[in-house]
């Protein structure tokens, strides 16, 4: 089982091939260049330096959101454009759940933060029971504070990762104090192996991919227009 | 045994199969998700549009997260149709082309990360073409015998352009507008007499009951430039025309203001034109674009070039509107000129004509 994964969900670019069980190789970078600009070409470069030809893939994972809007359509349009070409499905592997596999078997609380602007993140509760992940709260875009609520109401330690975390950190310390535990540098953000090992999971948990043209981003927020033009449609409503 | 005559038949069969290049060109820069295979840059073996026009309607004109959102929804599909309706397999391509720019930076990203993985995973060489060259090379897929060189005319919701083709992918910007593009001045005109989104087709279909004649709006000049455009000021024209009825009380012939505004675009658009002819001499003009499909437009040219025994030349309304097919043919001339990109290839949503990244 070849599979290739990607997220540019969020700052961190990054690809990865997982072959029968190994991570054959993982390439990410955080650099202020665009996701456009890097990502093919890492793949690219990954390819070659492990002489894997993209053609033997059996399946594209894509972080599918939430994230940045942007972002999530850079990794999700070359994903299936690489699955038109190579006949392979799709697995849509929540961005979230990927970063939870950062903190694999941890035996606390996971939560990841990423940052939503608006004075929201995109945030879910998980753990692992039994090396499986489990979702207290699902991934949505919600008010920090609200998420915190839930929290206090879990027991355990809870390990913190995510951008969320760049700009909460101080305030998440400060509310849970010896619960918290802020991810480190190295295993903070997205990776693609994480993903990759994620959809490999989904799998044998019975999860289908999706063939690539069905395939399209979660990214839990409707766009401005939308919102406003329902706003409005249901003040002239009411 | 096999007679001359029939080897060199033979030969020239093989010799145009190796000569032939198909090209699959993918096209988003806007709100229209757009495939299409074109052989040798003049011929379109398919042409597929997947329009959001009903979506953005509702807005009041083009969302750009929500045109981005639905490209990414559509573009299999879309390619995949072009692929079937040429009768061949991504196998047959000889390369992929697609829209870098200039357009909506999230729409164009769609295109061109698409078309990125795709040309990765097929092995095939990757060509991004300019926009604004693609609405010019749609007059190459329509008619034959045009060849370079000749003077183009690209008027589209986003663009107004008149540049000099002065050979296959060779091109010479004359003039610009400094504001709103003509598309643009047709949308704000078409609401602000209540007519809605889009405003071209519905401002050129009001003026058939209007008198072009019986509003005198402006023909502005830009200063230090005869080839400029500016439309902001016609626009402003318009709509302190309505303000100043709207005082006076006085009821508004929204069928003379559509037909006496689009006179005085029309008006520029052909002067501008006409005296890059007589600069250049040329005996051949383009035009080419969204707007290009306006009838009335379109007859003001035809009778300006034939006054000056100029032939004129104006691609049918489905290859004026945004295509692939364009891109297709654009893509060609840069693939035989030898241009390749990377995999960086990037979206540029302000990519300049004639400008090579």
């Amino acid at each position: 089982m070849n599979i290739l994964a990607l997220d540019s969900s969020g700052a961190v670019a990054t690809v990865a091939l997982y072959c029968d069980g190994r991570i054959r190789g993982e390439y990410s970078i955080d650099h202020k260049l665009t996701h456009s600009q890097t990502i093919m070409p890492m793949l690219d470069e990954l390819c070659s330096r492990t002489e894997y030809d993209v053609k033997d893939t059996d399946l594209i994972a894509v972080a599918g959101g939430p994230g940045s809007f942007t972002g999530l359509r850079i990794g999700a349009a070359a994903a299936k454009g690489m699955a038109f070409a190579t006949g392979c499905d799709i697995m849509n592997v929540p961005t979230l759940e990927g970063l939870c596999y950062q903190f694999y078997g941890y035996s606390g609380i996971i939560c990841p933060l990423l940052d939503a602007r608006r004075s929201q993140v995109y945030s879910g509760i998980y753990r692992f029971e039994n090396a499986a992940l489990k979702t207290l709260y699902k991934g949505e875009a919600l008010a920090l504070d609200e998420q915190l609520e839930r929290l206090k109401e879990i027991e355990g330690n809870i390990v913190f990762l995510g951008d969320g975390v760049d700009v909460y950190g101080e305030k998440l310390v400060a509310g849970f104090g010896e619960r918290c535990m802020i991810a480190p540098a190295h295993r903070r953000y997205q990776s693609a192996a994480c993903v990759a090992v994620r959809a490999a999971d989904m799998l044998k948990e019975g999860i289908k991919p999706v063939p690539a043209e069905d395939f399209a981003p979660e990214y839990l927020r409707r766009s401005q227009a939308e919102r406003e033009r329902d706003e409005r449609l249901a003040k002239e409503g009411g | 045994m096999i007679s001359e005559a029939e080897l060199s038949c033979l030969g020239i069969l093989f010799m145009n199969d190796m000569n032939d290049i198909k090209i699959l060109a993918i096209e988003s820069s806007c709100d229209e998700t757009a495939a299409s295979v074109v052989l040798n840059g003049r011929k379109m073996l398919s042409n597929v549009i997947s329009s959001q026009i009903d979506i953005h309607t509702l807005y009041g004109g083009v969302v750009p997260e929500i045109a981005s959102r639905k490209h990414t929804e559509r573009i299999n599909r879309v390619v995949d149709k072009a692929l079937k309706d040429a009768g061949m397999s991504l196998d047959d391509v000889d390369a992929v082309a697609v829209t870098y720019g200039p357009g909506l930076v999230g729409a164009l990203l769609v295109g061109v990360s698409f078309a990125k993985g795709l040309a990765f995973a097929a092995h095939k060489p990757l060509i991004g073409v300019h926009h604004i060259e693609g609405h010019i090379c749609a007059n190459f897929l329509q008619f034959e015998e045009l060849k370079p060189p000749f003077p183009c005319l690209i008027v589209s919701g986003g663009h107004t352009t008149l540049a000099r083709v002065k050979d296959y992918g060779v091109y010479e910007i004359l003039g610009r507008s400094c504001d709103d593009s003509a598309g643009e001045a047709f949308d704000k005109v078409a609401r602000a007499i209540g007519l809605g989104y889009p405003g071209g087709p519905k401002i050129d279909a009001l003026s058939n009951e209007g008198d072009p004649d019986a509003i005198a709006f402006p023909r502005a000049k830009v200063d230090g430039s005869d080839y400029d455009f500016s439309f902001s000021g016609l626009k402003s024209a318009v709509l302190n025309y309505l303000n100043s009825c709207a005082l006076k009380k006085q009821e508004v012939n929204t069928a003379d203001v559509a037909a006496s505004f689009q006179k005085a675009v029309v008006d520029v658009l052909v002067e501008h034109s006409m005296l890059a002819l007589e600069m250049g001499g040329e005996k051949r003009f383009a035009i080419a674009g969204g707007v290009a499909a306006n009838r009335h437009l379109r007859a003001a040219f035809e009778k300006a070039c034939e006054e000056r025994g100029v032939e004129f030349f104006c691609p049918s309304p489905v290859l004026c509107t945004d295509n692939a097919a364009m891109i297709g043919s654009a893509a060609y001339f840069e693939y035989v000129n030898g241009v390749r990109h990377g995999l960086d290839l990037n979206a540029m949503p302000a990519l300049r004509l004639g400008e090579r990244m």
